[in-house]
């Protein structure tokens, strides 16, 4: 059977940068790396005698992704950029949507990967319990990472044609990051503590609503942003 | 150039109102039995924050209809209600803390309205950074519409956001479901400081509005000195 033409096409993009960030593996190790130091540098940053881990274990791991997915979407068309790719891209007979979309799923891949490392190592460098919990705290970070991925991939496409892109991009996308940060962050507090489950379902719902309109969103209004 | 003197002429007249409304606030409308004088702000931030918020919303609109139209006029009246909010945001901003000193004891807390304010005020610094940052006016506006479509979708979740935090600010006492629970005299100077707010911002608006007019026809016949680089 073969699959709806939009949906080959959106895989197509997507494959195709997430081969380019593979081949070469730079963007993805300077992440990683990048994650490492920003934990520790939360170590240095705190008085362990003041602040316990497990209150400081949800801000460290949110504000470390929020920092990891903004260096993930400066690079998403800055890719692009190089020999007028992006010209080429537009030019090929992909819908507009289709494009996005496979931006938005490598963006994802990309983050997640970064994600992936970060967790574990909040557990060990913070001494928190998440191997109990893992269920749901994959659950929220889906929802706030797909949520300002699908805002920051508009956003980046806009930014990277701009002056100062790398400094434009997150001045513009934060406040649009802070309200999923936010559920997120208090979701996560409740798990980490060990509240229940119950508990958290107000945040996830707003998380889910936020993703819902955003995605719809970002998709009609990505052709006005590459469109000349 | 009529729409400048017309614009100078509403922010004139508004200003002017705007002073005779806290002749009345003052003096002929009761203190607050519980926050005493410090109550008197509220004629000033609920407006502005009412049109700090409202001036995103008509971004928005204007930026959807942009987008469909390519009608230069909607693109100038957003950037100028941008601006507009962004300072109805620094007012709100401003004499929030001023009040809060008084009545909370503090100038700042991080409660979730405040913080919500504060990154509205952020949004629109972002948009008028966005702009400046684009140097062909096509994609400049329509950069711009996009940003200021995802911001006027950001409001309501602002909204809601700030109904499930248990917060240290006063809930809404006029723009709620329910009837207002304010004395008569008290609405009436609120109200009328609401309308003197509107004239205000209809006048700042149209201000702007005439000088991003010039601004692209200065553009237009070159770079005429606007300071604006290589134009």
């Amino acid at each position: 059977m073969r699959l709806p033409e939009g949906v080959r096409h959106t895989w197509a993009v997507a494959a195709k940068d997430l081969l380019v960030e593979f081949r070469s593996r730079t963007g993805i190790v300077s992440a990683a790396v990048f994650v490492v130091l920003v934990l520790m540098v939360f170590n240095f940053g705190r008085d362990p005698t003041a602040v316990s881990n497990l209150v400081l274990a949800p801000t460290i791991l949110w504000v470390t992704f929020t920092f990891a997915a903004i260096i993930a979407l400066n690079r998403a068309f800055q890719l692009e950029l190089e020999n007028q790719a992006l010209d080429g891209l537009l030019l090929s007979p992909i819908g507009r949507g289709s494009i996005y979309l496979g931006k938005l799923i490598a963006n994802l891949v990309f983050v997640a990967i970064v994600e992936v490392i970060g967790v574990p190592l909040v557990a060990l460098f913070f001494n928190v319990e998440v191997w109990q919990n893992i269920g749901p705290l994959a659950g929220i970070i889906a929802l706030a990472t797909l949520g300002f991925v699908a805002v920051g991939t508009l956003f980046s496409a806009m930014t990277v044609r701009t002056r100062f892109a790398e400094l434009l991009l997150p001045v513009v996308l934060l406040p649009f990051m802070i309200l999923p940060l936010m559920w997120a962050t208090m979701a996560t507090t409740a798990i980490f503590g060990g509240r229940p489950l119950s508990e958290i379902g107000g945040w996830l719902k707003m998380l889910a609503g936020y993703d819902i309109v955003f995605v719809i969103v970002a998709l009609l209004l990505f052709p006005a942003t590459v469109n000349e | 150039m009529r729409l400048l003197r017309a614009g100078r002429w509403i922010t004139l007249l508004a200003l002017l109102l705007l002073a005779g409304v806290y002749v009345r606030a003052l003096a002929y409308t009761p203190v607050e039995r519980m926050q005493g004088l410090a109550q008197k702000i509220f004629y000033l931030h609920v407006p502005a924050a009412i049109w700090a918020e409202g001036a995103m919303i008509l971004v928005g609109i204007a930026s959807i209809f942009y987008l469909f139209l390519k009608d230069p006029r909607l693109d100038r009246f957003a950037h100028a209600s941008a601006e507009v909010g962004t300072v109805f945001a620094a007012i709100m901003l401003t004499t929030g803390p001023i009040w809060g000193k008084p009545i909370w004891g503090t100038w700042w807390t991080w409660d979730a309205r405040l913080t919500l304010a504060l990154f509205l005020f952020l949004l629109y610094v972002g948009y008028l950074l966005l702009r400046s940052a684009v140097v062909d006016p096509a994609s400049r506006a329509r950069f711009a519409a996009v940003l200021g479509i995802c911001g006027m979708v950001l409001v309501p979740f602002v909204h809601l956001s700030v109904y499930m935090f248990r917060t240290l600010h006063p809930m809404p006492i006029i723009l709620k479901p329910s009837t207002p629970s304010l004395p008569p005299v008290m609405l009436a100077t609120w109200l009328m400081s609401l309308g003197v707010f509107t004239l205000l911002y209809v006048g700042f608006v149209i201000q702007r509005y005439a000088l991003s007019y010039l601004r692209e026809q200065l553009e237009l016949v070159g770079d005429g000195g606007s300071g604006k680089g290589e134009g």
